[in-house]
């Protein structure tokens, strides 16, 4: 039987009772589409279609059409990649690590944040298959096979590969441990529906009945999935960091990388989860379902991650001084004072500055500071990669290949692209399923409602 | 072959008087075909009576399986089919081997799991649930009685059992399979 001390806050606010919960997240599916809702979606499927035009002139072109060159061989590409995977800690993160300290108020959040992971995965893979060139034959020189054109085999040496198998496990991984959260709502939707609705939420819902040896079995793959996810969310920004720290240019090759990619992730993918929720129950109504509780703890996890990126900006500073190595000592200076000095400042001010504001009660709990500063992070989340990318690689250890990178349209463009595809892919989900968890709700509702469910 | 069911319902409205209902519907001698839930309800299984999932041993199964496939791959192509000499490390650079293996272990364990899961309860795109009472993955918690099942004990005398221990509802249902 469970207690709850009713100095708790509650998870829901609002005396919902369970019928309330599958009637307001339902609704949205159910209802035809607002015109709120068919603007913001033409916006973003027009980036997306804008956005397309810049990946066709890379395919068609090749990857000339980008503004590297000899020396910076690696810019927006990878700085959007890492950026994009790093958006996508935070679905899983809270979805399996929240499961297992058994925070209760993961319930509101998790499914959006997984779907927005997942999106964000997606976004992500643009990046590197594109840089291939010939997106066509990447697909399989990736992968383990026999090579038949000149029989050798992909380098299991290379963190390029491990990339390969991290990002691939932890899309499917993720999209299975969202999927299987899914049926059951997808259950109640089709039991509410008739027509054409019902036949297609009832193949979605994979003829669920809700019996209660299923939910053992379900209950049971929650919590393994969730154990494997674990190690799995923090695995894929280990690797990804493992492509820089595992090369010898000065400004990536730190052993702190795996730890503070890491935190850099979960910081940067509460910010979106942040952004995207907080419009989310604005346009939904479902103020009472993610209430300001929720969002005053994401706002504490921002606190934490962004002091951690913080401290390691620090850390890596401070060692490439005592490391006496006069190469990586340059790197660092260059970064603060160099030609990229701005983005350096930009980082620093949106990373370490800006999320010590929630330490201020009234800045934690508004809407409005929330929403700017989860932007604000983003924003300082990309110019972190640009400076550690960039910045490392234009002026390296022979001063006659020195350059400037500068984006082109085509850079521009392919990121457009990406933003695109990931708002249509958000908006089509948060009409189509069911933007909340509605059984985890329901299940936490008895012990965390602010009144009693009868 | 043609077969009708008929079953008595409980419907109930609280996870606690669910179960407590549950214990006293069992002692009383009524035998429970199942319990239909709109959400996991905490330990219902263990009133009902059902064993521990197996399927945690099913993942870990799975899980060794991609371990072994991801090293024996790797030490194949690396090691004995296509020897190279890459950044001077050995042929079999076991600690290089690590990130691959690990993330085809869980890639296995989590896809195996869920298969099993899907097969043992029998969920698939095509699947025609019998559906007891759409209320049942909405708000109400749903106890199904076999009545063929407990054949020694007369309609009346179970629809009685479950007023008593706390149904809101009780009503029919056949199903002609």
């Amino acid at each position: 039987m469970q207690v709850t001390s009713s100095v708790r806050e509650p998870l829901v606010t609002g005396g919902k009772s369970y019928h309330d919960v599958t009637h307001d997240v339902a609704r949205q599916v159910e209802g035809k589409p607002t015109l709120a809702w068919f603007l913001a979606f033409l916006t973003a499927a027009g980036t997306l279609a804008i956005g397309f035009i810049a990946v066709a002139a890379t395919v068609w072109e090749g990857i000339g059409m980008w503004g590297l060159n000899k020396t910076v061989g690696w810019a927006w590409d990878i700085t959007n990649f890492v950026w994009w995977v790093g958006i996508g800690h935070a679905g899983t993160l809270i979805s399996a690590v929240l499961l297992l300290f058994r925070q209760k108020w993961r319930t509101s959040i998790n499914r959006a944040a997984e779907a927005m992971t997942i999106f964000a995965v997606i976004c992500a893979a643009m990046f590197p298959v594109l840089h291939m060139g010939r997106p066509w034959l990447g697909a399989y020189w990736a992968l383990p096979l026999p090579n038949t054109f000149g029989s050798l085999w992909v380098n299991f040496n290379s963190p390029l590969l491990w990339d390969v198998f991290a990002i691939s496990t932890y899309f499917s991984v993720s999209l299975v441990f969202w999927y299987i959260g899914l049926i059951p709502d997808f259950a109640t939707i089709r039991d509410r529906a008739t027509g054409l609705r019902k036949t297609i939420y009832g193949a979605l819902s994979f003829g669920w009945d809700g019996a209660a040896k299923t939910w053992m079995r379900y209950e049971a793959v929650s919590l393994i999935l969730a154990g494997l996810a674990t190690p799995l969310v923090l695995s894929v920004h280990t690797i990804v960091s493992f492509d820089f720290a595992t090369s010898v240019i000065p400004g990536w090759h730190t052993t702190i990388f795996p730890p503070y990619f890491v935190a850099g992730a979960i910081f940067s993918g509460f910010a979106m989860v942040l952004t995207l929720m907080i419009i989310t129950r604005k346009v939904f109504k479902l103020e009472d379902y993610i209430t300001m509780g929720h969002i005053e703890l994401m706002n504490i996890v921002i606190i934490i991650t962004g002091s951690i990126v913080g401290i390691a900006y620090i850390t890596e500073f401070f060692i490439a001084w005592y490391s006496g190595v006069e190469a990586e000592q340059y790197a660092f200076i260059n970064r603060a004072t160099g030609p990229y000095w701005w983005a350096y400042w930009s980082m620093m001010t949106c990373n370490v500055i800006s999320p010590q504001l929630f330490w201020f009660k009234k800045i934690r709990t508004s809407i409005v500071a929330t929403f700017v500063l989860s932007l604000v992070v983003n924003i300082g989340m990309w110019f972190e990669r640009f400076v550690i990318i960039v910045t490392s690689l234009h002026r390296d250890f022979l001063p006659s290949s020195w350059a400037m990178f500068y984006p082109t349209w085509a850079d521009v463009g392919v990121y457009l692209f990406t933003f695109g595809l990931f708002f249509t892919l958000f908006f089509l989900f948060a009409k189509f399923f069911p933007v909340i968890n509605m059984a985890e709700v329901k299940s936490v509702l008895k012990s965390s409602s602010d009144k009693p469910a009868k | 072959m043609e077969r009708d069911t008929h079953f008595i319902l409980g419907v109930y409205e609280d996870e606690d008087v669910l179960l407590h209902a549950v214990k006293e519907v069992r002692t009383s001698g009524v035998k429970i075909h199942e319990v239909y839930s709109p959400y996991p309800v905490h330990g219902l299984e263990h009133v009902l009576g059902y064993k521990r999932s197996r399927l945690p041993i099913a993942a870990f199964l799975f899980g060794m399986l991609g371990t072994t496939l991801a090293l024996t791959m790797q030490f194949y192509m690396m090691r004995f089919d296509w020897p190279m000499i890459i950044g001077g490390k050995d042929f079999a650079a076991f600690p290089d081997f690590i990130p691959v293996t690990f993330e085809l272990t869980v890639l296995l364990a989590a896809f195996g799991m869920v298969g099993v899961f899907m097969i043992s309860s029998n969920l698939k795109p095509w699947a025609q649930p019998r559906i007891f009472d759409v209320r049942s993955t909405d708000d109400k918690h749903i106890m199904a009685i076999d009545i063929a099942n407990n054949g020694a004990l007369e309609i009346e005398k179970i629809k009685e059992i479950l007023k008593s221990s706390g149904a809101t509802e009780i009503n029919n249902k056949s199903f002609e399979e």
